[in-house]
């Protein structure tokens, strides 16, 4: 079954539930796509209490007619004006009038002694764990990494019962910090806790600070420190460890939208170099939950040709743009950070791949094809971006080379095609993944 | 925990587990101690981003391998098992 909108938003996060709800209200047909089991994103994952401007957002997505289509995974661009996504053994064309990109952010993880065993998880991800079930009553978490996330997740842990052993930043800049939060939406109560003093935690708030090993037996236990040339061990249940956000490009990349320094190339109303594709939020600069929203009206608005009304809110974005300059000075990674690795930690954990293998190559796309890192389900979204840091390898060319499918798609999705290389194309690009799923 | 009429109970690696609704698998999976898969290598892995980007919690569900356990609710007697 195929369906078609005037408008198709792709991510239903902030941004893309503002953008939809925007060009809703403006008469256009309006389909939402989205991998979740449920609407929000990652910052409005479901919560015992929901920040005022998730439940506020979160209505007017109710009120609104869009159609929703939660947990399909986007994950070919087939021809101009088409998505492809698979829901399940379904597959689905999307066609539509115009597109607006809202996929959002994902952790950024380096790569050290240990770092694979099990409880050892993004800062992110542990929320995540968290908000979908997990208890962490009187669990002991070092929070470790750096951006406004760690304090973020910090608070909420502990708003769950959870013993927050250390928050580790690995910036110098501890003045700077607690602004950075603010862009999260967290509520304020918890905010007040942070901007007033991080010892209303009961945390030890360390800055020049990051894990160097996790370590265990059968099972992990503690985390090895450094801070400026001391190293310690803090036991804990958890260890949440993640590196400020990149933004999710391989569909706009796909897609062909020029992106520059890490982000997509947007005008002012957040049209990309692509006629008819617009993105808004993470993907056009880290800016928080607050940016994205007002980036999903304008996108939304300017798609269902409002375009006075997107004009009047892109100057309020403009005024916001000095806290996304901000927040990329405040998390530039230490140099140091790149020595933490032995030649026997993994750097690609779908493969198995060693820093020791990795570090032998000059580029991303010899390491690929002389080592398979990078190559496995997750087709290089962590260990790329984690050797782009180390050893200052340019990923621009991995984004441009992205093919479909995007994500492991089951082969019978892959076969609703006409092309006739396009199956064996897209095992060979995939790996061993797709014949895997076809099973 | 016992299973009341917010809970509900299903099969990790044949041990049955009760967790609230609403739960991911990948949170029962750490629940239940069971890594989520085992690497190339053998090693035991568990969650990492929580989001649907790592793969490192694909997992086994009704018989279906590389399931993302992390975007997908428990059901009732699901059967979920590491892969």
């Amino acid at each position: 079954m195929n369906q078609r909108f005037d408008i198709l938003v792709a991510g239903a996060g902030p941004a893309g539930i503002a953008a939809a709800v925007s060009a809703a209200d403006a008469g256009k047909s309006v389909g939402l796509v989205d991998d979740n089991p449920a609407p929000g994103g990652q910052i409005w994952r479901a919560a015992t209490a929901h920040p005022a401007a998730a439940r506020n957002w979160l209505g007017k997505l109710d009120a609104t007619h869009v159609t929703r289509l939660q947990g399909w995974r986007v994950f070919d661009a087939p021809a101009p004006g088409l998505l492809r996504a698979e829901y399940k053994s379904e597959c689905r064309d999307l066609a539509y009038g115009k597109l607006i990109l809202a996929t959002g952010a994902r952790e950024r993880f380096l790569p050290f002694p240990g770092w694979t065993q099990p409880n050892v998880m993004g800062a992110g991800g542990l929320d995540a764990m968290v908000r979908g079930g997990l208890p962490i009553a009187g669990k002991r978490v070092v929070v470790a990494g750096t951006g406004p996330l760690l304090l973020a997740v910090a608070a909420h842990l502990t708003s769950r019962g959870a013993k927050i052993a250390a928050i580790c930043e690995q910036a110098p800049l501890r003045r700077f910090f607690p602004f950075g939060v603010r862009l999260l939406g967290e509520p304020a109560k918890l905010l007040q806790g942070i901007e007033y003093g991080i010892a209303t935690l009961g945390a030890k708030f360390y800055t020049s600070c990051w894990p160097i090993a996790a370590n265990g037996g059968e099972k992990f236990e503690a985390v090895t420190l450094e801070r400026k040339g001391k190293r310690w061990e803090e036991r804990c249940d958890y260890l949440a460890c993640g590196f400020h956000l990149v933004p999710n490009l391989e569909l706009p990349a796909l897609l062909g939208c020029r992106i520059e320094e890490g982000f997509v190339t947007v005008d002012s109303l957040l049209r990309t170099s692509i006629a008819d594709v617009s993105c808004a939020g993470e993907l056009t600069g880290i800016g928080g939950v607050e940016l994205a929203l007002l980036e999903g009206e304008i996108a939304g608005l300017a798609a269902a040709g409002k375009t006075k009304d997107a004009e009047r809110l892109a100057r309020k974005r403009k005024q916001r743009l000095g806290f996304v300059q901000a927040l990329r000075t405040v998390t530039a990674l230490d140099p140091r950070l790149k020595t933490v690795a032995s030649d026997a930690t993994l750097v690609c954990r779908c493969e198995d791949i060693s820093f020791g293998r990795v570090r032998k190559h000059i580029s991303w796309r010899e390491a690929k094809l002389h080592t398979r890192c990078g190559m496995g389900p997750c087709q290089g979204r962590i260990c790329g971006v984690a050797a782009e840091f180390l050893f200052g390898w340019d990923l621009d060319p991995f984004h441009f080379s992205v093919r479909p499918p995007i994500f492991p798609a089951l082969v019978s999705s892959l076969g609703v095609t006409d092309r006739l290389t396009y199956e064996s194309d897209s095992l060979a690009l995939a790996g061993n993944t797709n014949q895997e799923e076809s099973e | 925990m016992p299973e009341t009429a917010d809970s509900l109970t299903l099969a990790v690696n044949g041990v049955a587990v009760t967790v609230k609704n609403g739960t991911t698998v990948a949170a029962a999976m750490l629940i239940a101690g069971a890594p989520t898969r085992r690497s190339v290598t053998g090693e035991p892995r568990g969650p990492l981003c929580g989001m649907g980007i790592c793969f490192e919690c694909r997992t086994t569900i009704d018989g279906v391998p590389h399931q993302r356990s992390c975007q997908i609710l428990c059901t009732v007697g699901m059967d979920v098992r590491t892969s």
